[in-house]
């Protein structure tokens, strides 16, 4: 709070809020490191890339990229004592358009992440009923049978698609905004303002919440998980290592990327929120100990992704034999009980022998049920958390007590991650003097919130979700990568290590030690160099851009192309945030010639 | 004697062959899955049990019209399997050479299938007539959609804590204002007064007036936290 109001007059800055402590600061940048990625990315990579043998060149990219870019974020705003674009600004005016930069692609991530949101409120208002709404297909018109596309597809996917998206078949098809998502979408905008109204005092409370409450659910869920049936499958599953993984260098680029995205490096909110630390605070040892939170995190939350699928995989094989069970019976009138899932293949290949020409005609329905398929099906994002976990959610017990606790801790990773974007984005504003003299923090929040959340309406519209997918896909990717190199370029070589390295150990008084150095002045920058020639290149041989649409008359996704005005806001999205350094760099010199000008004119 | 009954038996009996038999006009096809309904209390079908279900379907018949007089005699169950599923037929009580219209015993079972359920203990998914679809139960709707409830209150708390937020963070401010002013007036009134210091009244080393020693207040920072 207001603890540490400075009583000195008119030294560089006047009375900047502070947290109460440090623990406040630690949880903030846990609370906004540890988000919905961690739960619904990790997973998924881990059973692409390898299983256990994935942890390998996670832990790996975890102490050459994660570490010491995140010690090089927080010490920099520690340091300046300013939001992004100040902080950059004094470490060489030129580089203003690196702040700027930041603050772009906060405004386009907070733009449509509180959407996801939006999503888990309501999926949390819908779980107060009995049975859950996306447990049983609703039925169709006459009541004989249940709607078609909910027959073709199961009954969470319809629920997600068509009673919660409302989905168009197609980009160009934008249809009406839909009211309930609206109105869902204010709701969580107005809780993120809550939150925010009040600056770092009411942040700081509500870190102690967003950062802690998580892991409680996920605690509770570990223990469900590990009791339910058919977890240790998935469990095993996952957890067998492929090492073979370890050859394939998407294996490695992927957990460099996840490092650094889970992080949240580049959007400015870590800048901001060490900005409110006093100086003298230990940044080195904050930086460890939430990196390797936020890694501990993913593989815990890995665990409990696993045993649920495990659960869904085992409940969905032991359905499947029932219903070849029930349709042997039915087709030759055996009785009830004589085929069990024990001696189903004997008694299918007796009557394939007994009665040739009627099993014949019966083969095209008798699906092979397979254990490991239904592990296969590996998904990631909204489809992980809003489709695979809640259809595991209705084959349990007391589901909707489950179903609560689960959408709230959504809620809080959600939240959380919000409460560092608008930090990124506000912490610029107030530092400003034209700002924030005229009008108060509270007025100046309250704008930033409405703006987001009327663009944010766009993705209510029933395209919505494919825009989410685009702004997800390209908003922030490769304007990351380049805004952290020229952030680790910056710090290294303009402002130098060495005047760094005297800041740091000023600040918190010790030396700074090899490693740090060898990865910020090499290490890193290459690693980034790479991700980023790699991002490029796969960009330029796909050709066109393709996206994943929903077909409501088969019940499954569609792969189709993106129209071109999709492309070009693509390319605006990249181009808006990257442009802004040069742009930056531009700015600034012509500034300073005209100044000498003058003055020369002058003298 | 014996030898007409013998041919009469026979005649009714192939006459009933004909009209009961898999895929016949107006035969139905029925399927119970007792096991799966009652596990343990499971009873076993006999001729018992296909005596109950042929005087079910007579009284379905009867209370579907009240013209129709079928006797149990009237229904005829034939190729009953292990599976437990055979096929009936209703034929007409007037004239036993022909059969009930598939759609009437249709209408018939359909406006009394809970009664027939109920009576064998099954549900319309373990007592399935093959041809006649059930109307299933839609879910019970509430008039006001539960989430909106739900929506309506998180609404109101989180809309009542902002007003309370602003509005405490309006008052604060207002006192701030209040302190300042007062402060101000304060020392408008010890001006009055000039206090004299070393020959330098006090007014000018106010430090409103007065250099600020960088150095010195940059101090502060260096020192490292105990």
């Amino acid at each position: 709070g207001l603890a540490g109001v400075s009583t000195r007059v008119g030294v560089m800055d006047k009375s900047r809020p502070l947290w109460d402590n440090p623990v406040q600061f630690v949880f903030a940048c846990i609370s906004y490191a540890v988000g919905l990625g961690n739960v619904w990315r990790f997973p998924y990579l881990c059973q692409m890339y390898g299983g256990g043998g994935f942890l390998i060149p996670y832990f790996i990219m975890l102490i050459v990229e994660g570490m010491p870019l995140l010690y090089m974020e927080l010490a920099v705003g520690q340091r300046m004592r300013q939001g992004s674009i100040g902080a950059w600004k004094i470490i060489s005016p030129y580089l203003c358009g690196v702040g700027v930069a930041s603050v772009v692609v906060s405004f386009f991530l907070s733009m449509y992440y509180n959407v996801i949101n939006a999503w888990a409120f309501w999926y949390l208002f819908h779980s107060f009923q009995d049975p859950l709404p996306w447990a049983t297909c609703p039925l169709n018109s006459n009541r004989t049978g249940y709607e078609e596309e909910c027959e073709k597809t199961s009954s969470t996917q319809y629920f997600w698609y068509r009673q919660t998206l409302n989905i168009s078949p197609s980009l160009e098809v934008s249809g009406a905004v839909q009211w309930e998502q609206a109105l869902c979408l204010t709701l969580a905008w107005l809780v993120v303002y809550l939150c925010i109204l009040r600056g770092t005092e009411s942040t700081g409370k509500v870190v102690y919440v967003t950062a802690s409450l998580p892991y409680c659910v996920l605690i509770i869920y570990l223990i469900r998980g590990l009791t339910l049936h058919g977890a240790v499958n998935g469990l095993i599953y996952m957890f067998t290592p492929k090492l073979e993984q370890l050859s394939n260098p998407k294996t490695w680029i992927s957990a460099a990327t996840q490092i650094f995205f889970s992080l949240g490096l580049g959007f400015g909110s870590l800048i901001a929120f060490a900005s409110y630390n006093e100086p003298s605070n230990n940044c080195e040892r904050h930086a460890i100990i939430v990196s390797l939170i936020n890694s501990a995190t993913s593989i815990f939350a890995s665990i409990v992704t696993f045993s649920i699928y495990g659960f869904k995989a085992t409940f969905n094989y032991e359905s499947c034999i029932n219903k070849v069970i029930l349709l042997l019976l039915n087709a030759f009138d055996l009785e009830e009980g004589s085929l069990t899932a024990d001696n189903l293949n004997e008694m299918k290949d007796y009557l394939m022998a007994t009665h040739p020409q009627e099993y014949a005609q019966l083969l095209p329905q008798l699906k092979n049920c397979s254990l490991e398929a239904e592990l296969d099906t590996a998904v990631q994002g909204t489809g992980l958390a809003f489709i695979v976990y809640s259809e595991a959610i209705k084959n349990m017990e007391v589901s909707q007590l489950y179903s609560v606790l689960y959408f709230v801790m959504l809620l809080m990773l959600g939240i959380g991650s919000m409460l560092g974007n608008t930090a990124a984005i506000l912490t610029p504003l107030t530092d400003s003097k034209v700002i924030a003299t005229r009008f108060p923090k509270e007025v100046i929040s309250g704008v930033v919130c409405f703006i987001n959340c009327i663009i944010g309406l766009i993705f209510t519209m029933e395209a919505g979700n494919y825009w989410f997918d685009i702004f997800n896909d390209y908003a922030a990717t490769l304007s990351l990568l380049l805004i952290v190199l020229v952030e680790t370029i910056a710090v290294c070589y303009i402002y130098g290590l060495r005047r760094f390295e005297k800041d740091l150990h000023t600040m918190i008084g010790r030396k700074l030690n090899w490693y740090w150095k060898v990865m910020w002045a090499f290490a890193s920058p290459l690693l980034i160099i790479s991700l980023f020639i790699f991002y490029l290149t796969d960009y330029i041989l796909t050709g066109t851009l393709q996206y994943q649409a929903w077909d409501g008359t088969q019940g499954q996704l569609v792969t189709k192309d993106y129209p071109g005005y999709a492309l070009a806001v693509i390319g605006l999205l990249v181009a808006s945030s990257t442009m802004c350094i040069p742009l930056g760099a531009l700015v600034t010199f012509v500034r300073k010639r005209l100044k000498r000008e003058r003055v020369s004119t002058v003298a | 004697m014996l030898q007409v009954l013998l041919l009469t038996f026979s005649v009714v009996t192939v006459a009933h062959a004909e009209l009961c038999k898999p895929d016949a006009q107006n035969a139905f096809k029925v399927r119970l899955s007792i096991k799966t309904a009652l596990g343990d209390n499971a009873y076993a079908w006999d001729a018992n049990e296909e005596y109950l279900f042929k005087a079910m379907v007579a009284f379905t018949m009867r209370r579907y019209s009240t013209k129709t007089t079928t006797q149990i005699s009237n229904v005829l169950l034939c190729n009953v399997t292990d599976r437990v599923s055979f096929w009936f037929v209703v034929t007409d009580s007037s004239k036993n050479t022909t059969t009930v219209p598939g759609s009437e015993v249709e209408a018939a079972i359909r406006m009394n299938r809970n009664r027939i359920n109920n009576a064998f203990l099954l549900s319309d998914k373990t007592l399935q007539f093959l041809k006649i679809s059930s109307t299933l139960a839609p879910p019970v709707e509430p008039s006001t959609p539960v989430w909106l409830i739900v929506f309506g209150v998180v609404l109101c708390l989180i809309v009542a804590a902002i007003v309370f937020l602003v509005v405490a963070g309006i008052q604060q401010r207002k006192k701030k204002n209040k302190e300042s002013t007062e402060r101000e007036n304060l020392e408008e009134k010890g001006e009055v007064t000039i206090t004299i210091e070393n020959g330098i009244p006090c007014e000018t080393l106010d430090l409103k007036a007065g250099h600020i020693n960088g150095v010195f207040s940059a101090d502060d920072e260096r020192f490292t936290s105990l």
